[in-house]
């Protein structure tokens, strides 16, 4: 059986697993970061999202095989940066957290959205964050707390 | 002097940070050194007995479990007992559990779980409402001399669809031996109800059983008596196997297999004078109850009592039935009963205005329910209702007559709906005093640090934080010295379960008592306790044969307007802005209220008309997140929610409830939005753009 090498929060990791297995189960179960959720197995609600060379994907879908050679963060990583430290007081300021199982995904998903579009309209905001699903919110205070960090976290992105 | 803040100024949630940065342990994140997994082995059939099983050879180290492994009774312990743990000869609906493969490795136990081979007997399932398992009946006044002078009748029949809580983590729970017991940790609503149901299956003594909240990524309901089956099972298992076991459902066996919100029919008939006032109501509620019916009794009475909703109907005769079907059981779901019901009797008030020539708006206004009318069964509306007042508000702030006027031009395809309705907060009739008993303590440590002793769980709506501010204000104290951990049966007392729109009302109501004691008491660096029971008001009266008195001690009320806009091409439905008026009393958080307020909005709407779940011959036609389709982020409405003032003396702080309240109203809102859109009434829900279209080819 062949090792994947890949980079995964700025350390190079290498796991020796079937290369099917997903990548979501080897970053829960294998390395133990357990920060991405599994809500549907199937890359409906984002839980799940992690970066792979700067592009959100669902982990739940990613065969081992794939991030071979890749630069992975997920939220252990991303949440070292000063840009989540401006989305974390703004999920919590604006009340955008109920339950929290989307949460980890949902700030995955704010934070490519703001990558690429520092100061997006409230339709930029909901059309970013529809591939995660919240049952709980209405998403309604997810857009105040995307909304707060763009302009909180002025020339951070 | 410092001027205390108004307690519903909110503040930061205490449990955002480790959610938001992925710490927080969820129970499938836990890992346990030797842990074991466990996979459920169901039923492919609707109904019949099983003939033989068939084991596939087991590797050393994996075991099934059965219901010959039960130690006491193959029953889930719940409000109704019928529910098998395990099924043992006859099974009843498709996705029943008959055993759990458990093992070490995850892909073998499922593989393991694939190769046991049934035998079946089959016989004929029942689908249709012929086999009623539980009846229920009220009456206020004559209302049969009602229908007698009447000047005319009207009649309709409504209906409903399943709703499915679709919380994003999956029900789970990991359990361990411990002490010559069991511990479980688990994402659940209810942590005595589950060790009660595990006590009662296993037949061991008190203390063998511990039951731990781990965060709970969503309930809704679906975590209430669900997670009884399940512990029992797994309790099963770790009496026989005695190794730590984890067992989570994945999506597709959650949608398939749990419990969800019940299909219904309810037949109204209404009796008005000459002068179109309704003098009568007969109605009829019929739940689709599944295979068992668990708790589903207390749903149709909580759906049965909103019959009249916030109006006042002097002669009733109201009836409701439980059908047994051999489906996946039905239960718990925010809103119990009541969204069912709130759904037909504003669509029917609607449907007589408009049957009888008058503007639905002003008929419903003249029946409006006022402070010291009788409620449905016979007892007393007693608090100030501020309901009028509210509605006024919410005309003003969605410009709703206007709007209502401009969309009666058919071209449009516009529509705004306008939904009013009333909440029971808490249980119905005795159950806080006969079944529940609540319990809290407040224990004061030498470091005059204050920790919250209660069986309510957090699961997103807020109790961790709004707990701890409520105690810290009453004592006058920063909140940092007053703790309120996840609940762990080991420590606290049984304080209820998390439902009914209980936990401020009744459980927070039972510490602002404690508080208030320990205050009067406090005794600087000694350890002290103090206790609190429920009692019901005097004033409550409640017969529950007869189902007269008063059903609940508050009620909380509400206003939904929902516009929407309806595709001339593919009808489909557009939900453009939503607008809602809350009283619940006193808000402890604003903010974590509006939260409340905008979540149960999206999924009272989606209920009326985005949300579809049916089943062929017993098998569920949609079972994922692919499948069964949730508002995303681009399908919620932009919404406005305004909290009124209106305290509730028995409250802490003058709360009631507010969970299930902002979900009830959505549907009736968003389908009379959609009924005017149409120019068609709308009598079934979701009302889909296939429905849709039925209902404008066929006039």
């Amino acid at each position: 059986m062949a090792k994947v090498t890949f980079t995964l929060n700025g350390e190079t990791v290498t796991v020796d697993e079937p290369l099917n297995m997903r990548f979501l189960d080897i970053l829960r179960k294998e390395l133990g970061l357990t920060g991405s959720k599994e809500g549907c197995g199937e890359g409906e609600c984002g839980a799940c999202s992690v970066f792979m060379d700067g592009w959100l994907v669902n982990s739940c879908l990613l065969p081992l095989a794939s991030v071979e050679g890749r630069d992975i963060m997920t939220i252990e990583g991303y949440r070292e940066t000063k840009r989540y430290k401006v989305l974390e007081n703004a999920f919590v300021e604006e009340g955008a957290v109920q339950c929290g199982i989307c949460t980890p995904g949902m700030v995955m998903a704010a934070e490519n959205l703001l990558n690429r579009n520092p100061s997006p309209s409230e339709e930029e905001i909901r059309i970013a964050l529809a591939g995660n699903l919240c049952r709980c919110t209405g998403y309604e205070m997810i857009f105040k707390a995307v909304k707060r960090a763009s302009k909180e976290g002025e020339g951070l992105w | 002097m410092k001027t205390k803040k108004d307690i519903s100024e909110s503040i930061r949630k205490v449990d955002s940070e480790e959610k938001i940065s992925g710490r927080a342990p969820y129970t499938s994140d836990i890992s346990i050194d030797g842990m074991l997994y466990a996979k459920t082995v169901r039923s492919p059939i609707a109904r019949g007995t099983i003939k033989n099983i068939k084991l596939p050879k087991m590797p050393e180290g994996y075991h099934t479990v059965d219901a010959s492994d039960i130690p006491k009774r193959n029953v889930v312990k719940m409000i109704y007992e019928d529910w098998p743990v395990f099924a043992e000869k006859d099974v009843n609906f498709i996705g029943e559990p008959i055993m759990l493969v458990v093992g070490p490795d995850k892909e073998t136990v499922m593989n393991l779980a694939d190769a046991v081979e049934i035998d079946f007997e089959e016989k004929d399932p029942v689908f249709d409402f012929k086999n009623s398992g539980v009846q229920l009946h009220f009456d206020k006044g004559d209302v049969d001399a009602a229908f007698e002078r009447a000047a005319k009748t009207v009649e309709y029949e409504y209906e409903t669809g399943y709703q499915e809580q679709a919380y994003i983590e999956p029900q789970g729970f990991v359990g361990y031996p411990e002490d010559g017991g069991y511990t479980l940790v688990g994402s659940i609503q209810c942590p005595y109800y589950v060790k009660n149901a595990v006590l009662d299956t296993m037949g061991e003594e008190e203390d063998k059983v511990r039951v731990i909240q781990a965060p709970v990524g969503g309930a809704f309901g679906g975590k209430e008596e669900f997670p009884s089956v399940t512990a029992c099972q797994l309790a099963v298992a770790l009496k026989k196997i005695q190794k730590p076991i984890k067992f989570i459902y994945e999506r597709e066996e959650d949608m398939e297999t749990t419990t969800k919100r019940h299909p219904s029919k309810t037949k109204m008939e209404a009796a008005l004078d000459v002068d179109n006032n309704i003098i009568g109501i007969r109605s009829n509620l019929a739940l689709d109850g599944g295979a068992y019916i668990g708790l589903s009794g207390v749903v149709l009475s909580r759906g049965m009592l909103a019959v009249t909703n916030a109006y006042t109907v002097d002669n009733l005769d109201v009836s409701g039935d439980v059908y047994i079907t051999n489906t996946v059981p039905n239960g718990a779901f925010r809103g119990f009963g009541a969204p069912q019901m709130i759904f037909a009797i504003e669509m029917f008030i609607h449907h007589i205005a408009k049957d009888v020539g008058e503007d639905p708006f002003a008929f419903r206004k003249r029946h409006m329910v006022k402070q010291g009318d009788k409620t449905s069964t016979s007892g007393t509306f007693r608090d100030p209702i501020i309901l009028s007042d509210m509605v006024d508000k919410a005309v003003e702030i969605s410009d709703y007559h206007n709007k209502a006027k401009a969309y009666e031009d058919k071209d449009t395809f516009k529509g705004i709906g306008m939904s009013w309705f009333l909440h029971g907060c808490g249980f119905t009739g005795s159950g806080e005093s006969d079944i529940i008993k609540a319990q809290v303590k407040l224990k004061k440590d030498d470091k005059d640090n204050v920790h919250i002793l209660v069986a309510a769980v957090d699961m997103g709506q807020g109790p961790k934080t709004t707990f701890r501010k409520l105690v810290a204000d009453l004592l006058d104290v920063p909140i940092e010295q007053v703790t309120f951990n996840y609940p762990d049966t080991r420590y606290v007392p049984d304080s209820g379960p998390t439902v009914a729109s209980r936990t401020m009302m009744v459980v927070g109501g039972l510490l602002a008592r404690a508080a208030k004691s320990l205050k009067e008491e406090w005794i600087a660096g000694e350890e002290q306790t103090i206790t609190k029971q429920y009692k019901q008001p005097e004033y409550i009266e409640w017969d529950q044969d007869t189902m007269r008195g008063d059903a609940y001690p508050a009620y909380s009320w509400g206003v939904n307007v929902v516009e929407v806009e309806v595709s001339k091409v593919t009808y489909e439905v557009t939900v453009k802005n939503a607008w809602n008026i809350y009283d619940l009393g006193k808000a402890i958080d604003e903010r974590i209220v509006l939260g409340q307020a905008d979540g149960g909005q999206a999924q009272g709407i989606a209920y009326g008309y985005l949300e579809v779940m049916n089943h062929e011959q017993g098998k569920l036609k949609q079972k994922n997140m692919t499948d069964y389709i949730i508002p995303t982020s681009v399908d919620v409405p932009k919404m406005e929610n305004h909290i009124m003032d209106n305290p509730y003396p028995l409250g802490p702080y003058g709360a009631k409830g507010v969970g299930e309240l902002t979900l009830v109203g959505g549907a009736p809102a968003v389908a009379l939005a959609i009924e005017q859109a149409i120019g068609r009434k709308v009598k079934k829900i979701p009302a889909t753009p296939e429905s849709i279209m039925e209902l404008i080819d066929n006039g």
